[in-house]
């Protein structure tokens, strides 16, 4: 039998069938949804008269414009309320398990899906956001797709798709104290750029890419989609299946053993065939920060910003578009740079070990006084273990005030919005102009750099904060 | 959803000289807060249409008189970022029906071709060539015959042959949509549930 990639063998394992000169039908085993990009394909099943085919497969969310404030009151903006109604209805009219604001486990939708135990190795996801590529963290084929084909899949349990290629990017080495998996990434992407992975699937493998948590490894599959990439995913192992193990419970699963041994078999041929093999040090990645308005456009944090755009040209009206955005100008050091606000969480940095990390650098200190944070949780579950390990106590008596769980300032539908001209470090996942909020200046990075920001009023190397005594783990 | 039949089109082009144009520029999600597909035009590239204060920003190519018609030529990686279809809906509500660029999103991609708006692909050369005949010549207009799939500047003459996936050219030009066909093959859908392994 010909050797396959991981993706292949999950990939060819859900095609219902190939149409002639085109794309695949692939069948979807887990279908995530939310509020936003749900209502139109609901309306598309009702104008067809049509049930949803498999109710029982798709799990509902509201996430993304909800309030991370009075979560109790009635949403004051009337469209999001809307769309937080909508979604109730057609849930319920069709059957669909919601985990709806102020369910005990609402929560981001890629949040929630791993920690309910929803997302599980081997199977085809999709949800009608772009960072499902998250879910790919447990050995899964997990993309983002639009709303005509959340319709699709609603109506079908399928959707129609073309193959894309494959990329392995190998990162062996040691990561130093300080660099997180936010780095990695972020590193991965300054170097390949925001389309680097276009029209690929990646596969995540080598030892520094191993040594990492499910969390830190849900980070970098989650950014995989900033380069391009339709989706990034990393073989299960053993700490997928502890971390799986620990899980209260696993919808579906009777005999989680069996199916560990089912799941050993998720990896790549040794001799399978690569579209693209990349290879990385991991030792010689740095704390990462953004200066630009893509997230290709970062750079280490001691570093200056380039003096010309990827290709070496100088004069790229959109390099200086964008550094024009930001109130940088080329060959700027960014370290000690005023910062005004502080954004920590979302699906990329939304979870308890990201809240574990920024606790430690702010942990016995203050906020900075220009310092505006907002400090949302990625889920109802990550804000009960905050509370559960004194997280929320240790934030208070630091200055800092814990919201309520939601997208929040990451795409800013809701009121958390970063004002005009504002310098905003965010363990989000895009700088876009305006993402954050009409005029906001984005800089991506890791928690343990936003929270080195938030203590200095400052650009700071969170290397800083780590002396013998106070020792930062990744 | 309704499907638009795409064959011929022939039309002036407006011109979006910038790289990596991603769907939050297109429609900022603070748009996004709707239950229905219409409207989205009015805020397409909302945030460099209208000037802080909410007024026109002339300086924008699409409040420039001189630029119309039903072609987006746009720089290379135009529709990067969210998956938001939304912003297909905006390009599309606001009139027009083909993008152009050396490089696309692959989200917008499909996105794009399951509304009837057609992606095309050009060399990252011809793009510029295009850009600046368009640029120096608002008048400057393009053909696009999705049967032979060409892509034809008309004043200079300059003709190429695009790429599009067979299956999505006839969904385009017969005006069908995915849904009815994954409908017509529901047995085979049952058949493969009925049948599947966990893994092969």
């Amino acid at each position: 039998m010909k050797s396959k990639t991981l993706f292949d063998k999950i990939w060819d394992n859900h095609v219902v069938r190939s149409i002639e000169d085109g794309p695949d039908v692939l069948y979807i085993d887990r279908h995530y949804i939310h509020e936003v990009t749900s209502p139109q394909a609901f309306n598309g099943l009702k104008e067809r008269g049509i049930p949803v085919f498999r109710p029982g497969k798709t799990i509902a969310t509201a996430d993304h414009n909800i309030p991370t404030k009075d979560q109790h009151l009635p949403i004051r903006d009337q469209l999001s309320r809307t769309q937080v109604e909508r979604l109730s209805e057609n849930c319920q009219k069709y059957g669909i398990e919601l985990f709806g604001l102020n369910h005990p486990k609402n929560g981001i939708v890629h949040v929630i899906g791993p920690e309910l135990g929803y997302t599980l190795p081997g199977m085809t996801i999709v949800c009608g956001d772009s960072h499902t590529s998250t879910h790919g963290a447990f050995g899964t084929i997990a993309f983002g797709i639009g709303t005509s084909e959340v319709e699709m899949v609603l109506a079908t349990q399928c959707i129609i798709q073309p193959k894309p290629k494959k990329m392995r990017i190998t990162l062996d080495g040691e990561l130093h104290k300080g660099v997180t998996s936010k780095d990695i990434i972020m590193y991965i992407i300054s170097e390949i750029s925001t389309s680097g992975a276009t029209g690929y699937f990646v596969e995540y493998c080598g030892s520094a890419i191993r040594s990492l948590t499910m969390e830190s490894r849900m980070t970098i599959c989650n950014m995989s989609i900033e380069m391009g990439a339709r989706g990034g995913l990393i073989a299960p192992d053993e700490t997928t299946f502890e971390y799986l193990r620990k899980l209260p419970s696993i919808p579906g699963i009777g005999d989680l053993n069996s199916s560990i041994n089912d799941w050993k078999k998720l990896i790549s041929d040794p001799d399978a065939f690569f579209d693209n093999d990349l290879k990385f040090d991991a030792g010689l990645i740095k704390p990462m920060i953004t200066y630009g308005t893509n997230p290709g456009m970062g750079m280490a944090i001691d570093d200056s910003i380039p003096l010309s755009d990827e290709n070496g040209n100088k004069a790229s009206s959109s390099f200086l578009k964008s550094l024009d955005y930001m109130g940088f100008k080329p060959g700027m050091k960014l370290l000690g740079h005023p910062v005004d606000y502080v954004f920590m969480g979302s699906c990329t940095n939304g979870r308890i070990e990201d809240f574990r990390a920024f606790a430690e650098i702010i942990s016995g200190r203050r906020k900075a006084d220009n310092i505006t944070a907002l400090i949302v949780p990625g889920s109802k579950k990550v804000e009960e273990q905050m509370i559960a390990e004194g997280l929320i106590n240790l934030y208070k008596s630091a200055g800092f005030e814990v919201r309520q769980p939601g997208c929040s300032s990451c795409l800013a539908m809701n009121e958390d919005k970063i004002p005009q001209g504002k310098y905003v470090i965010s363990t989000s996942n895009r700088n876009f102009e305006g993402r954050q909020g009409p005029g906001a200046r984005t800089m991506l990075a890791s928690p343990l750099t936003a929270a080195a920001a938030a203590i200095t009023g400052r650009i700071t190397d969170p290397r800083e904060f780590m002396t013998e005594e106070n020792k930062v783990k990744k | 959803m309704p499907k638009v039949k795409f064959d011929i089109l022939e039309s002036t082009c407006v011109p979006l000289p910038f790289e990596n144009v991603d769907t939050d520029q297109i429609i900022p999600a603070r748009f996004l807060s709707a239950i229905s597909r219409q409207g989205f035009g009015d805020n397409l590239f909302r945030d460099w249409r209208y000037t802080k204060a909410g007024e026109k920003n002339s300086e924008f190519v699409m409040n420039n008189p001189d630029y119309a018609g039903k072609v987006l030529v746009a720089g290379k990686n135009f529709g990067s970022g969210s998956s938001r279809e939304h912003a297909v809906w905006a390009i599309f509500d606001y009139g027009f029906r083909a993008v152009v660029s050396s490089f696309f999103a692959d989200i917008f991609m499909n996105n794009a071709l399951n509304n009837g708006l057609l992606p095309i692909v050009i060399s990252d050369d011809l793009l510029k060539k295009l850009l600046s005949l368009v640029q120096n010549n608002p008048d400057t207009k393009v053909k696009i015959d999705l049967e032979k799939q060409t892509f034809t500047i008309l004043s200079t003459g300059d003709s190429v042959k695009f790429g599009i996936n067979p299956y999505k050219k006839e969904c385009l030009i017969k005006g069908l949509d995915d849904i009815d066909f994954l409908l017509s093959i529901k047995s085979q859908i049952i058949n493969y549930e009925n049948n599947k392994s966990l893994l092969q």
